[in-house]
């Protein structure tokens, strides 16, 4: 209890004493921003009008805030806020580096892209229940796992992710959402069940939970502590929520119900969100146990690219399509972290921020597809090019960058990883990539001759479109598709950034510094 | 539930334990209590009322609808964390002031106004739930 008249204290034992500059709040403003516009929106739920005025300049003031942070983060190095005022590792601090900055800002793009998206998918109905509340809270979620600097932190942010994807999966409520909401909840909450369990374990062996206390100490513990057995344990608690081979039964069997844009936010974020933590715990926090577990990370990433590329072929409905191509992505990512060092992780972020904008900008354009076509089946789709042609274009460039073929964004990270793969010997691995590339440019090219190529079947009337074309659906599409052109174009700055951001999580010794200047205590 | 003894009592418990439960959030700040075992008892006050008089009298009393409530509690315990930003000192810092009501000293922090967001967010949220459920019962 402060009282104002206090005997002098040496708060310094305890407290930051230098004052915070004002851009280190930064690193905190954009999950308060979405937090508190989501609470606006909750307080304004029935003024459906409103919702679009206050949403839409939120994500740009969001992606801005990303932009400006990842900016600081490249010219200056990682940062750190710890809440409270309280000395690290005691406070909750919130750190910045480039991986955390590039996967906030590009998750802000495409959050962005599906809002305006939304302005004319949501129908009134889905904004009645919620849908830019749950999507501002998601994004505070998402942004909030990037950018935190303590793993029970992350666990949280992570529910709340979690609680939001509940509430948008199930916009609407129609029978088949609730269907697919429950194997999506299910398997969900066992894997943040077995991180919480993980995160208590980690948590008996170093007495701390700080991310940076962690890497600074794993090091010491690594002879003593049964590590490996938390690191499978983390492994399998993150697989299961990336969707990796063998726990990705739920992501084709959840993806395909709900509307098309909350279907292309979740493809496009959430299972990066747990390739993400898998990199930074396997990486910065373990980078020995990584070691050792390379091969199990390995042979799970070949087969989940095999499997969702196989899973992509032997689809007919465009939807579950798009969820097994999202697989197929995540085993590229797995296969850079098994890989491991700056070449093999640093490609594996490139594919990562890659798939970010491919997933969304494919399940968006399916979505197009299915509304002009008036189906979600390739055997009755057909003759899209004679109506759409710019959605073809469209298609073509995702479904060319999907596959990782040139000169879109796809082709760069597989490439390094690729080089990454054939570095360390592992040609079982590359052989994977390859095969797994093949078989998706296989399955998407069947996509485009069967719904947009070929002339539609005779027997179908032609369908008009349940909704006339507007800007607000095609503009997303056309920035993601502008997106990837320019990162397959100009690949020099993403592939300099996730290289960087490769070796700051190889070698977290500015991260560690940034939270504890002084060396902390020990 | 139309029996005479609950309609008779219900007013006075509501009563009292909304007033229970703004003394449990004040007095949370130094010891057992707070924000949100104080919207807890709130909200059974908000859901005793219910079961008694009905779902429709419990969201005449309190005019804003729950889900109001929660994403106000939400925002308040937000720009509690933010308003340390004024002061140099990083997020969520306790910032305090001493006005002087009547000549009694009033310690005010923005802790007790996250506390209050706190309060506001569960008696929202699970009034929201308790409405919802009693509704659905009276059907």
């Amino acid at each position: 209890m402060a009282a104002p008249t206090t005997a002098p204290i040496d708060l310094s034992a305890a407290l930051v004493m230098a004052p915070t500059p004002l851009a280190d709040w930064l690193v905190i403003a954009p999950m308060g921003l979405m937090i508190g516009l989501g609470a606006i929106l909750v307080m304004v739920r029935h003024r459906l009008h409103l919702h679009g005025w206050i949403a839409i300049p939120g994500l740009v003031a969001l992606v801005l805030l990303d932009a400006m942070l990842l900016w600081r983060v490249a010219q200056h190095g990682p940062f750190t806020m710890t809440a409270g005022r309280w000395l690290p590792p005691f406070g909750i601090s919130f750190t910045a580096d480039l991986l955390g900055a590039l996967m906030a800002l590009v998750s802000a793009l495409v959050a962005l892209a599906a809002g305006i998206y939304a302005l004319r998918d949501i129908d009134s109905t889905g904004r009645r229940y919620g849908f830019f509340p749950l999507l501002m809270m998601l994004m505070a979620g998402v942004t909030g796992a990037f950018l935190t600097g303590d793993i029970f932190n992350l666990y949280v942010w992570f529910e709340i992710l979690l609680i939001s994807s509940f509430g948008l999966l199930i916009l609407g409520s129609e029978r088949q959402q609730i269907d697919g909401a429950l194997k999506y909840a299910i398997l969900n909450l066992m894997a943040t069940t077995l991180f919480l369990i993980s995160v208590g374990y980690l948590y008996a062996i170093f007495g701390t939970l700080n991310m940076a206390d962690i890497a600074r100490q794993a090091d010491a513990h690594s002879g003593t502590a049964p590590l490996v057995t938390l690191s499978a344990l983390f492994i399998l608690a993150f697989a299961m929520k990336a969707a990796a081979f063998p726990v990705n039964f739920w992501l084709p069997a959840s993806y395909h119900t709900p509307r098309v844009v909350v279907a292309a936010l979740f493809g496009g974020l959430l299972t990066k969100v747990g390739v993400y933590a898998l990199m930074r715990v396997m990486v910065m926090l373990f980078p020995l146990q990584r070691e050792e577990l390379s091969f199990v990370i390995a042979v799970s990433a070949a087969l989940t690219m095999v499997v969702g590329a196989l899973g992509a072929l032997g689809q007919n409905d465009l939807r579950r399509m798009a969820g097994f191509a999202v697989i197929a992505g995540i085993g590229n990512v797995m296969a850079g972290v098994a890989i491991g060092g700056t070449a093999g992780v640093g490609g594996a972020i490139l594919y990562a921020l890659h798939s970010i904008i491919a997933m969304t900008a494919l399940y968006l354009l399916v979505g197009e597809a299915a509304r002009i076509g008036g189906s979600w089946s390739l055997q009755t789709l057909g003759g899209i090019y004679r109506q759409a042609p710019w959605i073809t274009a469209a298609a073509f460039v995702i479904f060319l960058a999907t596959a990782g073929l040139p000169p879109f964004s796809g082709l760069w990270p597989k490439i390094v990883l690729l080089k990454a793969a054939l570095d360390i010997g592992a040609w079982w691995l590359s052989a994977a990539i390859l095969i797994s590339a093949f078989l998706l440019t296989i399955a998407l090219g069947r996509v485009f001759l069967l719904a947009f190529w070929r002339p539609r079947p005779a027997e179908m009337a032609v369908a008009a479109p349940s909704s006339p074309e507007a800007w607000q659906r095609t503009a997303p599409l056309a920035g993601l598709v502008a997106l990837l052109f320019f990162f397959g174009l100009f690949p020099e700055i993403p592939v300099s950034l996730s290289q960087g951001a490769a070796a700051s999580l190889a070698d977290p010794t500015a991260y560690i510094q940034s939270v504890f200047p002084t060396g902390g205590a020990e | 539930m139309n029996t005479i003894i609950l309609r008779t009592v219900a007013p006075p418990i509501t009563a009292l334990m909304l007033v229970f439960s703004v003394f449990v959030l004040l007095r949370g700040h130094n010891e057992p209590g707070g924000g949100f075992i104080g919207g807890l008892i709130a909200a059974s006050a908000l859901a005793i009322y219910g079961i008694a008089y009905g779902v429709a009298a419990v969201r005449r009393a309190i005019y804003f609808h729950p889900m109001a409530l929660a994403g106000f509690g939400l925002l308040l315990a937000t720009v509690s964390g933010f308003l340390s930003v004024f002061v140099n000192v990083p997020f969520m810092t306790g910032l305090w002031i001493y006005p002087s009501l009547f000549g009694v000293e009033v310690p005010l922090a923005t802790v007790i106004s996250f506390d209050v967001g706190v309060y506001f967010v569960v008696v929202g949220a699970i009034a929201s739930i308790a409405l919802a459920l009693e509704e659905r019962e009276s059907d």
